[in-house]
Formats: C-alpha cells, sequence, structure tokens
C-alpha cells in the first residue's frame, strides 16, 4: 500500500499539471477539473491495491478524470437549467450538449501552455498569479504553497477562490495569447517562475537558506515553457539559469551555515545540471534577441565552469553585466557589475562604484547592497569600515542563515587577530 | 461577455483648446464606429463633468443631498462604453483603444464585466423586499 501511495504521488507530482490543464479545457472550470482529477487520485487508491498499478499510471489517472468529469457534468446538466451563466466558454470545446471524450481531446500538446498563460494573467494580482501557478501546473496543496510563502491558509485559499473566480467571472481567456501580445505576456510568465525559483533559491525568510522544493518546481515549469515555445530565446535562458544556480544547492550550506560562491567545495556541484545548463546557455545565446535571463545565465555558467574561484573570468563576467545593464537597467544589476569590477579590475575601482551607488540612496535598505561594500572593504584590510557594513546588512537580512553568516563576518572583523 | 468600460480622465479646470476637444471627439467617433461595424456595441456616452454631480444618500428613510461626487478622486469617471465581447483580452484591446484625456489629462480605463441581473432570484428578492415594506 505505501509502494502504491508513493506511486500514485509521484504520478500526481508529474502528470497533474498536464491532467488538469486538460480537463480545465474540456470542462471550462478550474474547480470542476480539480475535483475531477482528485476523484481519479481516489479511484487509483481503492483499484490499484487489488488489481494493481496499471502499465501506464498517468494515463489511466487521466482517462479516469475525464470519465468522472463526463458523470459530472452529465448530472449537473439532467439538473440544471437550459442556461447556465456560471460556465466560461472556451475556445476549443464549449459546453455542448454532450462534450467529445475521445482519446485525442485528453491530450492538446498545448493545454499547460493555455493554463500558464491563463494563470498569469497581468489582470490577476502577482501574488495569486503565483499560488495558481503553483496549485493547478505545480500540483502543490494549498497548505504547501501557505508555508512555502509564509502566509497564514485561509488567507492563500481565499486568494485562489478569488482568482478562480476573476477567471470564470471576467472570463479571462484559456489560450495563448496572439503572436503581437506574446512579448508582454510571456514576460508575466517567466517572473512568475523565476519568482518561485528566487523563493526556493533564497528563502525571504525562516531558518532555511534553500527550499529546493520550490527551485524543483520552478524548473520543472521552465521546462514547460521551453518544451512548448522553445524557440524563445529568454525561455532557454531562463531554464540555463536556474539548472546553473540550482547546481551548487549542496555546496551552499554546510552544517546549516552558509558559504559563499568563493569558498564552495566545487566538488559538490552537480556536474549534469552544469553541463545541461551550459548547453542551454549557448543555444540560448544563439536564438536572440539576448535578454536578461540569457545574460544571467552566461554569467551563472562562468562561475560555475570556473574549476577553482581564483580562475573565475571576471573580465568576462563584467563586460556580461556591462551588457546586462544596457538591457534591463536596475540598482541591483549595477551593484553586481561593481562587483565584478572589483573582481576584475581592481577592489578599490569597485568599491568606487559602489559608493557611486550608495549616493543614489537606492539600495540602502538592500542587505546585500551592505554585504557587498563590507566584503569590499574587509579585502582591502579597512576591518572598522567594513564592520560597520556588515551590522547594517546583518540588521537588514530577513533569512536567518543569511544573517548568521553576517554576523560571523562581522565578529571576525571587529577581532581581526583571532581570525585564523 | 459583456464588458463595461468606464473611462477615467483628469479633469482640469483649462480644459480642453477646441482643437484638442475636435481630436477627442473624432478619436471617440472612431472607436464607436469600429465597434459598431463589429456588432460589440451595447452602448457608449459620455458624462457631464463632476461639478454637476449630486449625490444622494438616503438612510433610514432620510436622504441626504450633497454636492459632487460620491468620492473625491484624482480621476473622474467621464463616460463609459459597453461592449460585448469573446473575453477579457478582446475587452482590453478595446479599452486600448479609448481615449481618456476627456477633460484634459490622460487616465485610464478600467474593465468590468457585467454579469447580468439574476432573472428569477432577482425579481424574488425585490418581490420580498416589497413585502417587507408594504406589510
Amino acid at each position: 500500500m505505501a509502494d502504491i501511495r508513493s506511486t500514485a504521488d509521484s504520478v500526481f507530482r508529474q502528470e497533474s499539471g498536464r491532467i488538469i490543464a486538460s480537463l480545465i479545457r474540456v470542462s471550462g472550470s478550474f474547480d470542476r477539473a480539480e475535483e475531477a482529477m482528485q476523484e481519479a487520485f481516489a479511484s487509483a487508491l481503492a483499484s490499484w491495491p487489488e488489481k494493481g498499478v496499471p502499465a501506464n499510471p498517468g494515463a489511466w489517472i487521466t482517462a479516469t478524470a475525464h470519465h468522472k468529469l463526463i458523470d459530472a457534468i452529465r448530472k449537473e446538466q439532467t439538473r440544471r437549467d437550459k442556461q447556465d451563466s456560471l460556465l466560461y466558454e472556451t475556445e476549443t470545446a464549449g459546453m455542448s450538449s454532450e462534450p467529445d471524450f475521445q482519446e485525442a481531446s485528453m491530450h492538446f500538446p498545448d493545454d499547460r501552455l493555455r493554463l500558464i498563460f491563463t494563470c498569469c494573467h497581468p489582470a490577476l494580482n502577482p501574488e495569486a498569479q503565483l499560488a495558481l501557478t503553483l496549485r493547478t501546473l505545480g500540483g502543490l496543496s494549498t497548505p504547501e504553497i501557505a508555508k512555502a510563502f509564509l502566509v497564514p491558509e485561509p488567507t492563500l485559499a481565499q486568494r485562489l477562490v478569488r482568482a478562480k473566480r476573476k477567471i470564470q467571472e471576467a472570463r479571462i481567456p484559456y489560450e495563448v495569447p496572439p503572436p503581437n501580445r506574446l512579448p508582454e505576456r510571456l514576460g508575466a510568465v517567466q517572473a512568475v517562475i523565476y519568482l518561485i525559483f528566487n523563493e526556493g533559491y533564497a528563502a525571504t525568510s525562516g531558518t532555511e537558506l534553500v527550499r529546493n522544493d520550490l527551485c524543483a518546481e520552478a524548473i520543472r515549469l521552465g521546462r514547460v515553457l521551453c518544451e512548448q515555445l522553445p524557440q524563445e530565446g529568454e525561455n532557454v535562458g531562463l531554464l540555463a539559469l536556474m539548472l546553473l544556480q540550482d547546481s551548487r544547492r549542496n555546496a551552499r550550506v554546510m552544517n546549516g551555515e552558509l558559504v559563499t560562491l568563493e569558498e564552495q567545495d566545487r566538488s559538490l556541484w552537480d556536474q549534469a545540471a552544469i553541463s545541461e545548463g551550459v548547453t542551454l546557455v549557448e543555444r540560448a545565446l544563439r536564438l536572440g534577441p539576448v535578454g536578461p535571463y540569457q545574460l544571467q545565465a552566461a554569467i551563472a555558467a562562468l562561475h560555475v565552469q570556473a574549476k577553482n574561484s581564483a580562475e573565475t573570468d571576471w573580465h568576462q563576467i563584467a563586460a556580461l553585466y556591462e551588457k546586462l545593464l544596457e538591457v534591463s537597467p536596475s540598482p541591483v544589476i549595477a551593484l553586481n557589475h561593481a562587483v565584478a569590477v572589483a573582481m576584475s579590475a581592481g577592489i578599490e575601482d569597485g568599491l568606487k562604484q559602489i559608493d557611486n551607488l550608495g549616493h543614489t540612496g537606492a539600495l540602502d535598505q538592500y542587505y546585500l547592497f551592505h554585504a557587498a561594500r563590507a566584503d569590499l572593504l574587509r579585502r582591502l584590510n579597512r576591518c572598522s569600515e567594513a564592520a560597520a557594513a556588515y551590522e547594517r546588512a546583518a540588521s537588514l537580512a530577513t533569512n536567518g542563515i543569511e544573517a548568521d553568516f553576517l554576523k560571523r563576518r562581522l565578529r571576525q572583523m571587529e577581532a581581526p587577530q583571532s581570525k585564523q | 461577455m459583456r464588458y463595461m468600460m468606464l473611462v477615467y480622465t483628469k479633469e482640469k479646470e483649462s480644459g480642453l483648446t477646441s482643437e484638442q476637444a475636435e481630436e477627442l471627439k473624432a478619436a471617440h467617433r472612431a472607436v464607436i464606429e469600429e465597434a459598431t461595424r463589429k456588432g460589440v456595441l451595447q452602448g457608449a456616452e459620455p458624462l457631464g463633468p463632476t461639478a454637476n454631480a449630486t449625490t444622494v444618500r438616503v438612510q433610514n428613510g432620510k436622504s441626504l443631498i450633497t454636492d459632487g461626487p460620491f468620492a473625491e478622486t484624482k480621476e473622474q469617471l467621464a463616460g463609459y462604453y459597453i461592449l460585448d465581447c469573446k473575453n477579457l483580452d478582446e475587452a482590453i484591446e478595446w479599452a486600448e483603444k479609448i481615449p481618456t484625456a476627456c477633460r484634459g489629462g490622460e487616465g485610464c480605463i478600467e474593465v468590468r464585466p457585467l454579469p447580468g441581473m439574476p432573472a428569477r432570484s432577482g425579481t424574488e428578492a425585490i418581490a420580498g423586499h416589497a413585502a417587507t415594506l408594504n406589510g
């Protein structure tokens, strides 16, 4: 039974996004689709122990869910009035009186793609986009999402209910946007996926730095996007970026302590993810036009390809950051550029850039600004200034592990003689 | 699905020059003509300025009448369109075409779906109230 449970769980993780996407297309309703899918999984748990796990469990669940959906719709149709204003019709399958449930209708290749555009529609607020994407395409439960984003469960449940209601009542379409709209809408989808990844990569709060579940989920969604729209350079760039960042996950925290990129044990890096990521970066850059995800992926590739930190190609990294500043200027990218300049042209040069950036005040509340500045001051042996900057950074950091790291550095600066 | 496009605009003391006013009228007319041609238009009308607005609030059977619009906002309601669209994306496409500088400053369009009056239960509710009120 435990085996069957875990088979069902893994089918759920792998296939629920695909299944729910096709159920939504056919039924035109998120709620109905979810209900049918849950019933299908319940049936699986009831019948598999006796009859054995089918050869293709995903297909079994898909077919069962579709049958549950027909049953539910038929029951309702005999009961309800002719007119049903609650259902919004989808382009391909409105609620005809006798829906067509042939095999072919179960797997439209672009079901998940439509769904991701619906979930990330700009008419939904960003929190709702995130929650809905994780819930429907990621198959995460409401409590899991609430826990990941540290919001009370009822708040998150309410957010999902409102979003689904708006999709239905304002008729947010269930379709891939036309080519003239694709760039802006695709940007929103990429942003949601990257936000999920970042929340996993550096959890904004809590005592765990990395939440591998969220990273894995974002990578999975990134793969879906690449499979569906493989010619979009930024889709490939985004997936490459996430894979390359994630390749260092096992080296980033040791015994509950943060380890900087410079000090990480490179043998712990995931070589499979690195080689996939590097191949993807090359493909992404060839696809063009070059956007921020491709450039960040290229930077990440340079970091992970260096055999040790001394061999890092900081000149190239600085050049890529400069390009990134042209494509999407922001104070945070300017900060990263300054660090790359410090590591390639000279620490004093980089520090000067950072201090110029500091005068604008834009990053004053950003702990990484103070942490980066502190690090350069430390390298210049300007210990008391470094200590002050570490202190400020630690006071702004919201993640426990990051704050601990900064405090440790701070103590080293206050007692430089104790450092080794 | 019918959508109401609420045209919000920034009212400016100076208003529009006659040239701007003509331009604006022409732009609205173009939208109305296109929407009519495509069979989408259900209604469209400008509103008078908020300076001519009167707010009526009935509380405990007493009516309180005040000068001006219901809410003091940065942008004011200047008119509306009702368009029958396939879905929200189509409604957004229309909203992008509607000019918003009706009273001087550029504004925005709020797109609201019109769900329609619930047929039966609605009348029942009204009848229910009538019974309560008339005894």
